[in-house]
């Protein structure tokens, strides 16, 4: 089974959420956790992870033989994205603009263009433990998307886990469209904020239109509101589990370690809310 | 004019905190509000629309059934995986980028781009404060477009109503939103946490405003939830010669003033609000030049 974590917002704990779900799950199943918030990954941290493979996420970029090039215009006027201009010099190519997606070569009449990948980022795969594979992404720095550095990862899925945890990038967008497919659960972590209900609304619609069963895990909860609580209801959407507002939480979540394994009612907690899932999905 | 944005590697840090609060300290700025996958600015200062703008961003692939005979060779040009077969040949709008492949190579002409609307802007006052914000269409890819045109109609709102300063909270990340909320920005302020996933987030973030070139400076919100990890930051900072802007003490008054989303220097005691009046008074010598940073 595939569980994707999703909040609308950063921060909200989605990180703390996962980690601790695949520690817990990984003591009576096999599981993999991934990483897809390749902008800014944390699950690591976590852990004492032996990476075992690497590789590198490509973009095939255009490359303009300026010999051959015969300044047609075709490339510049068929690039959709305004990623390639022809100069008197000849044509030239915006790397921070093109999307590799190849329309330019196609069109060039004289064969001037060709392609050489370029690395936008990698993909690094690991073994937590014996019942607990991970994986992770990270985009380079000034690159602008991470969506296929997601779409290389989630090919790594381990078909023999029994559970698969997907930690993915906070928000609503195309990163997260991404991270969603083919996931058959997805839980919505938030916090009881009018910021917090403004965002899980947006992360509900877009669950929602994907058709992808989902429940609520709420963190910092707070008993001063119930707005989270009443827009589940009107919805009905399940409330998996409540982590209530603590320092010590919040310490132990800084210092880079598991709460679960502090407080060890959570885990028995983190399991109930994998069974209901299960229930959830059938 | 001057442009002024504030960004953390995560969201969660307290940007918007801070923002919102100097917002209401800074009185002749107006807000542009650049996490519009989340926009939360508007909330906090119960803002009304006077305009809304829709905004076209991508251009997606749609197939003519009538004409399509099921060749295939579109799935195989596309290369974001975006043509899927289910019987007949779709394209799945989410992961198309509208990139014109599929369109000039179906020999049966069956497929053209269309406009989709990615997502909407406004421009919304409230008492004190003029505010643009963005919402993307859930699922959308083109937030740095929408980015751009944010802070677009804020330049103009500042211009025609005489406002020294934008006021930018930035998307979360170091993707293309990110990017488009501090390119061409006078200054950039980096929120972080002494967590160690903070810390990790902050170096991503510092290269990339680096990777643009921007001036910038760093608060630390709620450095005392764990004083160690504070130092370590603070002497990353050192060592990089990286100015730090401000510390913001952990605060209860904060949460209570996120419940009832409110900026908190509203509550002027609070010892939150205090170390922000710090770090606006910082900022001001900073734009007049009395400072370097
Ligand atoms: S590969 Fe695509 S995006 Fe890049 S320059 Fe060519 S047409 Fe434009
Ligand atoms: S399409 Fe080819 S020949 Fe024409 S301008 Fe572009 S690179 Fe040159
Ligand atoms: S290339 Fe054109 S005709 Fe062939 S499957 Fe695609 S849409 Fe249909
Ligand atoms: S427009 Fe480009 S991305 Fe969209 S379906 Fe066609 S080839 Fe694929």
């Amino acid at each position: 089974m595939k569980i994707a974590i999703l909040s609308g917002k950063g921060g909200t704990g989605k990180t703390t959420i996962s980690t601790n779900l695949a520690w817990t799950l990984s003591k009576i199943k096999s599981v993999q956790l991934l990483d897809t918030d390749v902008e800014e990954p944390n699950d690591h941290i976590f852990f004492d992870i032996s990476f075992t493979h690497e590789e590198n996420v490509e973009l095939l970029l255009p490359v303009v033989d300026n010999n051959t090039c015969i300044r047609c215009g075709e490339c510049s006027k068929n690039c959709q994205f305004g990623a390639i201009s022809v100069f008197e010099s000849g044509a030239m190519v915006f790397e921070s603009l093109c999307h590799g997606c190849g329309v330019c070569k196609m069109v060039c009449p004289v064969n001037a263009i060709t392609e050489n990948p370029k690395s936008i980022g990698k993909i690094m795969l690991g073994k937590i433990n014996e019942n607990l594979k991970f994986g992770m992404g990270l985009l380079n720095i000034g690159e602008p998307s991470g969506v296929k550095i997601i779409r290389q990862l989630k090919k790594h899925i381990d078909n023999s886990a029994e559970i698969v945890i997907i930690d993915s990038q906070p928000g609503s967008s195309c990163p997260v469209v991404e991270t969603l497919r083919n996931v058959d659960f997805a839980i919505l972590v938030t916090e009881p904020t009018t910021f917090g209900l403004h965002d899980l609304k947006l992360a509900f619609e877009l669950v929602s239109e994907m058709n992808i069963p989902s429940g609520i895990i709420i963190n910092r909860d707070s008993s001063k509101t119930k707005i989270i609580d009443d827009f589940a209801a009107e919805k009905g959407i399940p409330i998996l589990m409540r982590v209530p507002f603590e320092r010590k939480i919040a310490k132990i979540y800084s210092e880079g370690k598991l709460f679960t394994e502090y407080f060890p009612d959570y885990q028995e907690k983190f399991i109930a809310v994998y069974e209901t899932i299960k229930e959830l999905v059938k | 004019m001057k442009q002024i944005a504030i960004v953390s590697g995560k969201g969660g840090t307290g940007k918007t905190t801070l923002s919102s609060s100097l917002g209401i300290l800074f009185d002749n700025a107006i807000l542009a509000d650049c996490d519009v996958d989340a926009a939360n600015l508007n909330l906090m200062f119960n803002s009304k629309v006077l305009e809304k703008h829709e905004y076209y961003g991508g251009k997606k692939a749609i197939i003519d059934h009538e004409k399509c005979n099921n060749c295939g060779i579109c799935k195989k040009i596309c290369r974001f995986e975006a043509i899927v077969f289910d019987g007949s040949y779709k394209v799945d709008p989410y992961a198309c980028e509208g990139c014109n492949a599929c369109v000039i190579s179906c020999p049966q002409n069956a497929i053209k781009l269309e406009e989709s609307l990615s997502g909407k802007f406004y421009y919304s006052t409230s008492e004190t404060k003029n505010i643009v914000h963005g919402n993307l269409t859930p699922g959308e890819e083109t937030s740095g477009g929408l980015v751009a045109e944010v802070r677009k109609l804020a330049i103009e709102k500042a211009k025609s109503l005489k406002k020294e300063i934008v006021l930018i909270d930035g998307a979360p990340g170091i993707g293309c939103p990110a990017t488009s909320s501090i390119a061409a920005t006078y200054f950039v302020i980096i929120v972080t946490e002494p967590t160690s996933s903070g810390i990790h987030d902050l170096k991503r973030i510092i290269d990339t405003v680096r990777h643009f070139k921007r001036d910038f400076a760093i608060v630390i919100n709620k450095y005392d939830i764990n004083e160690k990890i504070s130092k370590e930051i603070e002497s990353f900072c050192q060592k990089e010669n990286i100015p730090i802007l401000g510390k913001i003490p952990f605060d209860e008054t904060v949460e209570n003033a996120i419940l009832e989303s409110k900026p908190i220097v509203i509550f002027k005691d609070s010892k939150a609000a205090k170390a922000i009046m710090e770090i606006y008074k910082k900022l001001i010598k900073i734009i007049k030049k009395e400072e370097k940073v």
